[in-house]
Protein backbone atom coordinates (compact mmCIF):
# COMPACT_ATOMS: atom_id res chain seq x y z
CA UNK A 1 0.00 0.00 0.00
CA UNK A 2 1.52 3.33 -0.98
CA UNK A 3 1.58 5.74 1.48
CA UNK A 4 2.26 9.36 2.25
CA UNK A 5 2.28 11.93 5.31
CA UNK A 6 -0.29 14.45 3.85
CA UNK A 7 -3.56 13.86 1.24
CA UNK A 8 -4.64 16.91 -0.08
CA UNK A 9 -7.94 16.18 -1.69
CA UNK A 10 -8.89 19.04 -4.23
CA UNK A 11 -6.83 21.01 -6.41
CA UNK A 12 -8.76 24.46 -6.06
CA UNK A 13 -7.43 27.76 -4.20
CA UNK A 14 -7.97 26.16 -0.75
CA UNK A 15 -6.02 22.88 -1.62
CA UNK A 16 -3.17 24.15 -3.92
CA UNK A 17 -2.20 26.76 -0.86
CA UNK A 18 -2.73 23.39 1.80
CA UNK A 19 -0.13 21.46 -0.30
CA UNK A 20 2.03 24.23 -0.45
CA UNK A 21 2.22 25.00 2.95
CA UNK A 22 2.47 21.25 4.46
CA UNK A 23 5.37 20.73 1.85
CA UNK A 24 7.17 24.28 2.73
CA UNK A 25 7.58 22.81 5.91
CA UNK A 26 8.81 19.03 4.66
CA UNK A 27 6.15 17.09 4.73
CA UNK A 28 5.43 14.94 1.74
CA UNK A 29 2.14 15.89 -0.01
CA UNK A 30 0.16 13.91 -2.61
CA UNK A 31 -2.72 16.37 -4.10
CA UNK A 32 -5.32 15.02 -5.70
CA UNK A 33 -7.74 16.99 -8.56
CA UNK A 34 -10.15 15.14 -10.93
CA UNK A 35 -10.03 17.95 -13.93
CA UNK A 36 -7.00 17.61 -15.79
CA UNK A 37 -5.86 20.82 -14.61
CA UNK A 38 -5.12 22.82 -11.47
CA UNK A 39 -6.63 25.80 -10.31
CA UNK A 40 -10.38 24.46 -9.70
CA UNK A 41 -12.85 28.09 -10.06
CA UNK A 42 -10.07 30.37 -10.05
CA UNK A 43 -9.06 29.48 -14.05
CA UNK A 44 -12.22 31.02 -15.12
CA UNK A 45 -12.07 34.11 -12.65
CA UNK A 46 -11.04 36.60 -15.00
CA UNK A 47 -11.87 39.44 -12.51
CA UNK A 48 -10.01 41.30 -9.74
CA UNK A 49 -10.34 40.09 -6.63
CA UNK A 50 -11.03 42.73 -3.42
CA UNK A 51 -9.94 42.48 0.28
CA UNK A 52 -6.58 42.76 1.32
CA UNK A 53 -2.90 43.28 -1.05
CA UNK A 54 -1.64 39.81 1.19
CA UNK A 55 -4.85 38.15 0.05
CA UNK A 56 -3.89 39.04 -3.66
CA UNK A 57 -6.36 42.10 -3.95
CA UNK A 58 -5.88 43.29 -7.38
CA UNK A 59 -5.41 40.36 -9.15
CA UNK A 60 -7.14 38.13 -11.21
CA UNK A 61 -8.24 34.60 -10.27
CA UNK A 62 -6.66 33.25 -13.64
CA UNK A 63 -3.31 34.89 -12.48
CA UNK A 64 -3.39 34.14 -8.96
CA UNK A 65 -3.88 29.95 -10.31
CA UNK A 66 -0.56 30.19 -12.12
CA UNK A 67 0.99 31.61 -9.52
CA UNK A 68 0.31 28.94 -7.21
CA UNK A 69 0.78 26.67 -9.91
CA UNK A 70 4.32 27.44 -10.04
CA UNK A 71 4.86 27.06 -6.06
CA UNK A 72 3.77 23.33 -6.38
CA UNK A 73 5.72 22.61 -9.26
CA UNK A 74 8.65 24.18 -8.27
CA UNK A 75 8.51 21.51 -4.68
CA UNK A 76 9.65 18.79 -4.73
CA UNK A 77 7.68 17.45 -1.65
CA UNK A 78 4.40 17.25 -3.65
CA UNK A 79 3.10 14.79 -5.66
CA UNK A 80 0.20 16.28 -7.94
CA UNK A 81 -2.39 13.40 -9.43
CA UNK A 82 -4.50 15.29 -11.41
CA UNK A 83 -7.44 13.66 -13.58
CA UNK A 84 -7.87 11.83 -10.11
CA UNK A 85 -11.13 11.38 -8.39
CA UNK A 86 -10.65 10.34 -4.73
CA UNK A 87 -13.95 7.58 -4.24
CA UNK A 88 -13.75 6.96 -0.66
CA UNK A 89 -12.29 7.38 3.06
CA UNK A 90 -12.57 3.74 5.08
CA UNK A 91 -12.35 3.18 8.71
CA UNK A 92 -8.67 2.24 8.72
CA UNK A 93 -7.66 5.49 7.43
CA UNK A 94 -7.57 4.06 3.65
CA UNK A 95 -8.47 6.49 0.85
CA UNK A 96 -9.47 5.42 -2.51
CA UNK A 97 -9.73 6.79 -5.74
CA UNK A 98 -9.80 6.44 -9.66
CA UNK A 99 -6.86 7.57 -12.21
CA UNK A 100 -6.73 7.05 -15.50
CA UNK A 101 -9.30 4.06 -15.36
CA UNK A 102 -7.34 2.45 -12.57
CA UNK A 103 -7.98 2.20 -8.72
CA UNK A 104 -5.70 3.25 -6.02
CA UNK A 105 -5.05 2.95 -2.81
CA UNK A 106 -2.88 5.66 -0.30
CA UNK A 107 -2.75 5.50 3.40
CA UNK A 108 -2.04 9.03 4.24
CA UNK A 109 -1.03 10.26 8.22
CA UNK A 110 -3.04 13.45 7.52
CA UNK A 111 -5.76 14.16 5.11
CA UNK A 112 -7.18 17.91 3.79
CA UNK A 113 -10.79 17.91 2.53
CA UNK A 114 -10.97 20.63 -0.04
CA UNK A 115 -13.35 19.57 -2.47
CA UNK A 116 -15.29 22.96 -2.87
CA UNK A 117 -18.67 22.78 -3.55
CA UNK A 118 -21.78 22.30 -6.28
CA UNK A 119 -24.26 24.71 -7.56
CA UNK A 120 -27.82 24.79 -5.92
CA UNK A 121 -30.25 24.38 -8.21
CA UNK A 122 -33.84 25.91 -8.50
CA UNK A 123 -37.38 24.62 -8.75
CA UNK A 124 -39.58 26.19 -11.83
CA UNK A 125 -41.34 24.45 -14.81
CA UNK A 126 -39.11 23.75 -17.73
CA UNK A 127 -36.34 23.79 -15.37
CA UNK A 128 -34.70 20.89 -17.39
CA UNK A 129 -34.94 22.86 -20.89
CA UNK A 130 -31.02 22.65 -22.81
CA UNK A 131 -29.68 26.11 -22.31
CA UNK A 132 -30.35 26.16 -18.69
CA UNK A 133 -27.03 26.26 -17.16
CA UNK A 134 -25.21 26.94 -13.24
CA UNK A 135 -23.12 30.23 -13.47
CA UNK A 136 -19.95 28.04 -13.16
CA UNK A 137 -20.86 26.22 -16.56
CA UNK A 138 -21.45 29.33 -18.22
CA UNK A 139 -17.74 31.00 -16.88
CA UNK A 140 -16.33 27.44 -18.10
CA UNK A 141 -17.71 27.96 -21.63
CA UNK A 142 -16.98 31.27 -22.05
CA UNK A 143 -13.58 31.53 -19.89
CA UNK A 144 -12.04 28.54 -20.10
CA UNK A 145 -12.84 27.42 -23.62
CA UNK A 146 -13.68 30.72 -25.20
CA UNK A 147 -17.48 29.68 -26.59
CA UNK A 148 -20.39 31.35 -25.69
CA UNK A 149 -23.54 29.92 -24.21
CA UNK A 150 -26.08 31.87 -26.64
CA UNK A 151 -27.22 35.03 -27.53
CA UNK A 152 -30.12 36.72 -24.95
CA UNK A 153 -29.47 35.82 -21.18
CA UNK A 154 -31.85 36.23 -17.92
CA UNK A 155 -29.79 36.39 -15.18
CA UNK A 156 -31.34 34.60 -11.61
CA UNK A 157 -28.99 35.77 -8.73
CA UNK A 158 -28.16 39.34 -7.54
CA UNK A 159 -25.50 38.11 -5.85
CA UNK A 160 -22.09 38.62 -6.36
CA UNK A 161 -21.55 35.19 -8.71
CA UNK A 162 -24.69 36.64 -10.92
CA UNK A 163 -23.56 40.14 -11.02
CA UNK A 164 -19.85 39.12 -11.99
CA UNK A 165 -20.92 36.68 -14.57
CA UNK A 166 -23.15 39.17 -15.99
CA UNK A 167 -20.66 41.27 -16.48
CA UNK A 168 -18.06 38.73 -18.26
CA UNK A 169 -21.00 37.54 -20.34
CA UNK A 170 -21.01 41.25 -21.56
CA UNK A 171 -17.59 41.46 -22.02
CA UNK A 172 -18.06 38.02 -24.60
CA UNK A 173 -20.58 40.36 -26.21
CA UNK A 174 -23.61 37.85 -24.97
CA UNK A 175 -26.47 40.10 -24.24
CA UNK A 176 -27.80 40.80 -20.66
CA UNK A 177 -31.82 40.63 -20.99
CA UNK A 178 -32.19 41.12 -17.18
CA UNK A 179 -31.04 40.22 -13.83
CA UNK A 180 -33.76 39.09 -11.43
CA UNK A 181 -33.38 37.90 -7.23
CA UNK A 182 -36.46 36.84 -5.47
CA UNK A 183 -34.88 39.20 -2.39
CA UNK A 184 -35.88 42.58 -2.52
CA UNK A 185 -32.28 44.00 -2.39
CA UNK A 186 -29.13 43.51 -4.29
CA UNK A 187 -27.08 40.66 -2.57
CA UNK A 188 -23.99 41.27 -4.23
CA UNK A 189 -21.56 44.55 -4.07
CA UNK A 190 -23.05 48.14 -4.83
CA UNK A 191 -19.71 48.32 -7.64
CA UNK A 192 -20.41 45.06 -9.61
CA UNK A 193 -24.07 46.60 -9.51
CA UNK A 194 -23.52 49.94 -10.69
CA UNK A 195 -21.54 48.71 -13.86
CA UNK A 196 -24.36 46.51 -15.02
CA UNK A 197 -26.69 49.02 -14.46
CA UNK A 198 -24.75 52.00 -16.15
CA UNK A 199 -24.30 49.44 -19.16
CA UNK A 200 -28.38 49.51 -19.44
CA UNK A 201 -29.16 46.17 -17.85
CA UNK A 202 -31.82 46.12 -15.63
CA UNK A 203 -31.74 44.25 -12.12
CA UNK A 204 -35.55 43.18 -10.84
CA UNK A 205 -35.21 42.73 -7.00
CA UNK A 206 -38.40 41.05 -5.49
CA UNK A 207 -38.98 38.86 -9.00
CA UNK A 208 -39.00 35.58 -9.59
CA UNK A 209 -38.79 32.74 -12.47
CA UNK A 210 -42.13 31.34 -12.83
CA UNK A 211 -41.52 29.08 -15.53
CA UNK A 212 -38.87 28.39 -18.83
CA UNK A 213 -40.74 27.78 -22.20
CA UNK A 214 -39.20 26.45 -26.11
CA UNK A 215 -39.30 23.46 -27.71
CA UNK A 216 -35.72 21.77 -27.72
CA UNK A 217 -34.11 24.44 -25.58
CA UNK A 218 -34.82 27.70 -24.01
CA UNK A 219 -36.57 30.17 -26.38
CA UNK A 220 -38.30 32.23 -23.17
CA UNK A 221 -38.99 32.52 -19.29
CA UNK A 222 -42.45 34.02 -17.72
CA UNK A 223 -41.28 36.22 -14.67
CA UNK A 224 -43.18 37.93 -12.14
CA UNK A 225 -43.00 40.03 -8.92
CA UNK A 226 -42.62 38.74 -5.82
CA UNK A 227 -44.82 40.08 -2.53
CA UNK A 228 -43.14 40.91 0.87
CA UNK A 229 -43.78 37.11 1.90
CA UNK A 230 -42.17 35.82 -1.52
CA UNK A 231 -45.46 34.73 -3.37
CA UNK A 232 -46.04 35.60 -7.11
CA UNK A 233 -48.01 38.78 -7.40
CA UNK A 234 -51.09 37.63 -9.91
CA UNK A 235 -51.08 40.00 -13.02
CA UNK A 236 -47.15 41.26 -13.15
CA UNK A 237 -46.29 38.20 -15.51
CA UNK A 238 -43.47 39.23 -18.09
CA UNK A 239 -42.44 37.08 -21.11
CA UNK A 240 -38.52 37.93 -21.64
CA UNK A 241 -37.40 36.43 -25.30
CA UNK A 242 -34.12 34.62 -23.71
CA UNK A 243 -31.86 31.61 -25.31
CA UNK A 244 -29.88 30.96 -22.06
CA UNK A 245 -31.34 31.32 -18.25
CA UNK A 246 -28.17 31.32 -16.02
CA UNK A 247 -28.62 29.80 -12.84
CA UNK A 248 -26.25 31.90 -9.93
CA UNK A 249 -28.68 30.69 -6.61
CA UNK A 250 -25.72 29.17 -4.34
CA UNK A 251 -23.76 27.18 -3.70
CA UNK A 252 -23.54 23.58 -1.51
CA UNK A 253 -20.44 22.47 0.29
CA UNK A 254 -19.07 19.25 -1.24
CA UNK A 255 -18.89 17.03 1.94
CA UNK A 256 -19.49 13.20 0.65
CA UNK A 257 -16.16 11.98 2.07
CA UNK A 258 -16.22 13.83 5.44
CA UNK A 259 -19.73 12.64 6.06
CA UNK A 260 -18.18 8.85 4.71
CA UNK A 261 -15.22 9.18 6.94
CA UNK A 262 -17.66 9.91 10.70
CA UNK A 263 -17.06 13.91 10.38
CA UNK A 264 -19.33 14.98 12.98
CA UNK A 265 -21.95 17.15 10.83
CA UNK A 266 -24.29 20.38 11.46
CA UNK A 267 -26.60 21.98 8.97
CA UNK A 268 -25.70 25.50 8.96
CA UNK A 269 -27.78 27.70 6.47
CA UNK A 270 -25.39 30.47 6.21
CA UNK A 271 -22.35 27.97 4.73
CA UNK A 272 -24.97 26.52 2.06
CA UNK A 273 -25.88 23.26 3.63
CA UNK A 274 -24.35 20.35 6.31
CA UNK A 275 -21.00 21.43 7.05
CA UNK A 276 -18.15 19.06 9.20
CA UNK A 277 -17.60 20.38 12.82
CA UNK A 278 -14.37 21.67 13.03
CA UNK A 279 -11.46 23.49 15.65
CA UNK A 280 -10.23 26.64 14.87
CA UNK A 281 -7.11 24.76 13.33
CA UNK A 282 -9.95 23.59 11.09
CA UNK A 283 -9.42 19.88 12.24
CA UNK A 284 -12.78 18.03 12.28
CA UNK A 285 -13.94 15.72 14.68
CA UNK A 286 -11.98 12.87 12.83
CA UNK A 287 -8.70 13.14 13.99
CA UNK A 288 -6.19 14.33 11.49
CA UNK A 289 -8.84 14.70 9.11
CA UNK A 290 -9.15 18.90 8.21
CA UNK A 291 -11.07 21.07 5.86
CA UNK A 292 -10.74 24.27 4.47
CA UNK A 293 -12.38 26.53 1.53
CA UNK A 294 -15.58 25.82 0.38
CA UNK A 295 -16.07 22.37 1.83
CA UNK A 296 -16.26 23.21 5.42
CA UNK A 297 -18.75 26.24 4.54
CA UNK A 298 -19.27 28.38 1.28
CA UNK A 299 -17.50 31.64 1.43
CA UNK A 300 -14.93 32.84 -1.50
CA UNK A 301 -11.39 32.19 -2.92
CA UNK A 302 -9.55 34.68 -0.68
CA UNK A 303 -10.92 33.39 2.51
CA UNK A 304 -10.35 29.63 1.16
CA UNK A 305 -6.80 30.43 0.24
CA UNK A 306 -5.88 31.41 4.00
CA UNK A 307 -8.32 28.41 5.00
CA UNK A 308 -5.84 26.36 3.17
CA UNK A 309 -2.85 28.13 4.64
CA UNK A 310 -4.47 27.46 8.29
CA UNK A 311 -5.10 23.34 7.63
CA UNK A 312 -1.81 23.11 5.60
CA UNK A 313 0.30 24.44 8.72
CA UNK A 314 -1.97 22.45 11.11
CA UNK A 315 -1.52 19.57 9.33
CA UNK A 316 2.54 20.09 9.12
CA UNK A 317 2.60 21.00 12.51
CA UNK A 318 0.69 18.07 14.26
CA UNK A 319 3.34 15.65 12.12
CA UNK A 320 6.44 17.79 14.07
CA UNK A 321 7.20 19.67 10.76
CA UNK A 322 8.10 23.45 10.76
CA UNK A 323 9.28 26.24 13.08
CA UNK A 324 7.08 29.14 14.05
CA UNK A 325 4.41 27.39 13.49
CA UNK A 326 2.17 29.43 16.11
CA UNK A 327 3.10 32.72 14.85
CA UNK A 328 1.97 31.34 11.13
CA UNK A 329 -1.18 29.78 12.49
CA UNK A 330 -1.97 32.99 14.00
CA UNK A 331 -0.94 35.45 11.52
CA UNK A 332 -3.25 33.09 9.29
CA UNK A 333 -6.21 33.15 11.83
CA UNK A 334 -5.87 37.56 12.12
CA UNK A 335 -5.91 37.44 8.39
CA UNK A 336 -9.18 35.25 8.37
CA UNK A 337 -10.73 37.75 11.04
CA UNK A 338 -9.63 40.81 9.03
CA UNK A 339 -11.51 39.17 6.10
CA UNK A 340 -15.01 38.48 7.32
CA UNK A 341 -14.57 42.14 9.05
CA UNK A 342 -16.68 44.33 6.25
CA UNK A 343 -20.42 43.89 6.24
CA UNK A 344 -20.00 40.46 3.58
CA UNK A 345 -18.14 38.41 6.69
CA UNK A 346 -21.23 39.31 9.05
CA UNK A 347 -23.15 35.75 7.39
CA UNK A 348 -19.89 34.15 7.81
CA UNK A 349 -18.87 34.87 11.26
CA UNK A 350 -22.45 34.07 11.91
CA UNK A 351 -22.37 30.59 10.53
CA UNK A 352 -19.16 29.98 12.13
CA UNK A 353 -20.72 30.98 15.84
CA UNK A 354 -23.23 28.21 14.90
CA UNK A 355 -21.00 25.28 13.71
CA UNK A 356 -18.71 26.11 16.95
CA UNK A 357 -21.59 25.87 19.24
CA UNK A 358 -22.38 22.91 21.25
CA UNK A 359 -25.20 21.21 20.91
CA UNK A 360 -27.45 19.00 18.61
CA UNK A 361 -25.68 17.42 15.25
CA UNK A 362 -26.43 15.66 12.18
CA UNK A 363 -24.82 11.90 13.14
CA UNK B 1 -20.44 30.82 -30.94
CA UNK B 2 -16.96 31.30 -30.27
CA UNK B 3 -15.21 34.22 -28.88
CA UNK B 4 -12.63 35.82 -31.03
CA UNK B 5 -12.50 39.18 -29.22
CA UNK B 6 -12.25 39.47 -25.51
CA UNK B 7 -10.97 42.54 -23.41
CA UNK B 8 -9.05 40.42 -21.37
CA UNK B 9 -8.54 36.65 -22.19
CA UNK B 10 -6.93 35.24 -25.32
CA UNK B 11 -7.48 31.88 -26.54
CA UNK B 12 -4.59 29.94 -27.39
CA UNK B 13 -6.89 27.08 -29.23
CA UNK B 14 -5.47 23.81 -30.55
CA UNK B 15 -4.84 21.94 -33.32
CA UNK B 16 -8.21 21.52 -35.43
CA UNK B 17 -9.86 18.41 -35.62
CA UNK B 18 -12.62 16.75 -36.76
CA UNK B 19 -14.88 14.65 -34.97
CA UNK B 20 -18.43 13.29 -35.77
CA UNK B 21 -22.21 14.45 -34.23
CA UNK B 22 -24.51 11.50 -35.07
CA UNK B 23 -22.87 11.29 -38.59
CA UNK B 24 -21.90 14.55 -39.21
CA UNK B 25 -18.24 15.76 -39.29
CA UNK B 26 -17.75 19.25 -37.17
CA UNK B 27 -14.41 21.03 -36.40
CA UNK B 28 -13.31 21.37 -33.14
CA UNK B 29 -10.02 22.21 -31.19
CA UNK B 30 -7.71 19.79 -29.15
CA UNK B 31 -7.37 20.66 -25.63
CA UNK B 32 -11.31 21.61 -25.52
CA UNK B 33 -14.13 19.49 -24.21
CA UNK B 34 -17.10 17.88 -26.71
CA UNK B 35 -19.25 19.87 -25.22
CA UNK B 36 -17.52 22.87 -25.57
CA UNK B 37 -17.15 22.02 -29.08
CA UNK B 38 -21.18 20.92 -29.97
CA UNK B 39 -21.82 24.23 -28.08
CA UNK B 40 -19.39 25.90 -30.46
CA UNK B 41 -21.27 24.74 -33.44
CA UNK B 42 -24.33 25.71 -31.85
CA UNK B 43 -25.32 21.89 -30.85
CA UNK B 44 -27.23 22.51 -27.38
CA UNK B 45 -29.22 19.31 -27.22
CA UNK B 46 -26.86 16.56 -25.92
CA UNK B 47 -29.25 13.86 -24.44
CA UNK B 48 -32.66 12.86 -23.40
CA UNK B 49 -34.50 11.78 -20.08
CA UNK B 50 -34.52 8.23 -19.52
CA UNK B 51 -38.47 8.22 -18.57
CA UNK B 52 -40.15 11.65 -20.38
CA UNK B 53 -37.65 11.86 -23.37
CA UNK B 54 -37.15 15.98 -22.16
CA UNK B 55 -34.37 17.12 -24.32
CA UNK B 56 -31.32 17.56 -21.95
CA UNK B 57 -28.40 19.72 -22.57
CA UNK B 58 -24.78 20.73 -20.35
CA UNK B 59 -25.71 22.38 -16.78
CA UNK B 60 -22.77 21.97 -14.33
CA UNK B 61 -19.77 21.35 -17.26
CA UNK B 62 -17.94 20.04 -14.30
CA UNK B 63 -18.61 16.59 -14.51
CA UNK B 64 -21.08 16.89 -11.56
CA UNK B 65 -24.57 16.71 -12.68
CA UNK B 66 -24.88 14.12 -15.49
CA UNK B 67 -27.12 15.79 -17.74
CA UNK B 68 -24.81 16.08 -20.59
CA UNK B 69 -24.45 11.73 -20.95
CA UNK B 70 -23.77 10.96 -24.48
CA UNK B 71 -22.63 8.10 -26.91
CA UNK B 72 -18.83 8.19 -27.61
CA UNK B 73 -16.85 6.10 -29.94
CA UNK B 74 -19.66 3.53 -28.85
CA UNK B 75 -19.07 3.83 -25.55
CA UNK B 76 -22.50 5.35 -23.60
CA UNK B 77 -23.17 7.64 -20.22
CA UNK B 78 -19.86 9.86 -21.15
CA UNK B 79 -20.00 12.91 -19.64
CA UNK B 80 -18.88 15.08 -22.68
CA UNK B 81 -18.54 18.38 -20.47
CA UNK B 82 -15.07 17.15 -18.99
CA UNK B 83 -14.48 14.32 -22.03
CA UNK B 84 -11.80 15.98 -24.29
CA UNK B 85 -12.38 16.18 -27.88
CA UNK B 86 -10.02 13.83 -30.04
CA UNK B 87 -9.52 13.41 -33.76
CA UNK B 88 -12.18 11.04 -35.41
CA UNK B 89 -14.39 10.92 -32.49
CA UNK B 90 -17.97 9.78 -32.91
CA UNK B 91 -20.51 11.34 -30.88
CA UNK B 92 -24.08 10.14 -30.56
CA UNK B 93 -27.28 11.64 -28.94
CA UNK B 94 -28.08 9.15 -26.24
CA UNK B 95 -31.38 7.25 -26.25
CA UNK B 96 -32.15 6.03 -22.50
CA UNK B 97 -29.89 4.35 -20.22
CA UNK B 98 -27.02 3.31 -23.28
CA UNK B 99 -26.03 -0.38 -23.11
CA UNK B 100 -22.53 -1.41 -23.15
CA UNK B 101 -20.89 -2.31 -26.54
CA UNK B 102 -20.40 -6.32 -26.75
Amino acid sequence: MRETEVLVVGGGPAGMVAAIEAAERGAKVVLTERDDRLGGQLIKQTHKFFGSQKQYAGSRGIDISKLLEGKLSNNSNIEILTETTVLGIYEDGVVTMEGADKHLKLKPKRTIIATGASEKFLPFANNDLPGIYGAGAVQTLMNVYGVTPGQRVLMVGAGNIGLIVSYQLMQSGVEVAAIIDAAPKIGGYLVHASKIRRAGVPILTSHTILNAYGQEFVEGAILASLDDKWQPIAGTEKDLTVDVICLAVGLSPLTELCWQAGCEMKYIPEFGGYVPRKNEFLETTVPGLYVCGDAGGVEEASAAMVEGRVAGIAAAESLGYGLNNVQALKAALKDLEELRSGPAGEKILKGLEKLLAKGETAC
Amino acid sequence: MRIENHPILSFNRGKTLSFFFNGEEIKGYSGETIAAALHAAGIKVLSHSHEFHHPRGLFCAIGNCSSCLMVVDGQPNVRVCVEKLREGMRVETQKGKGCLAQ
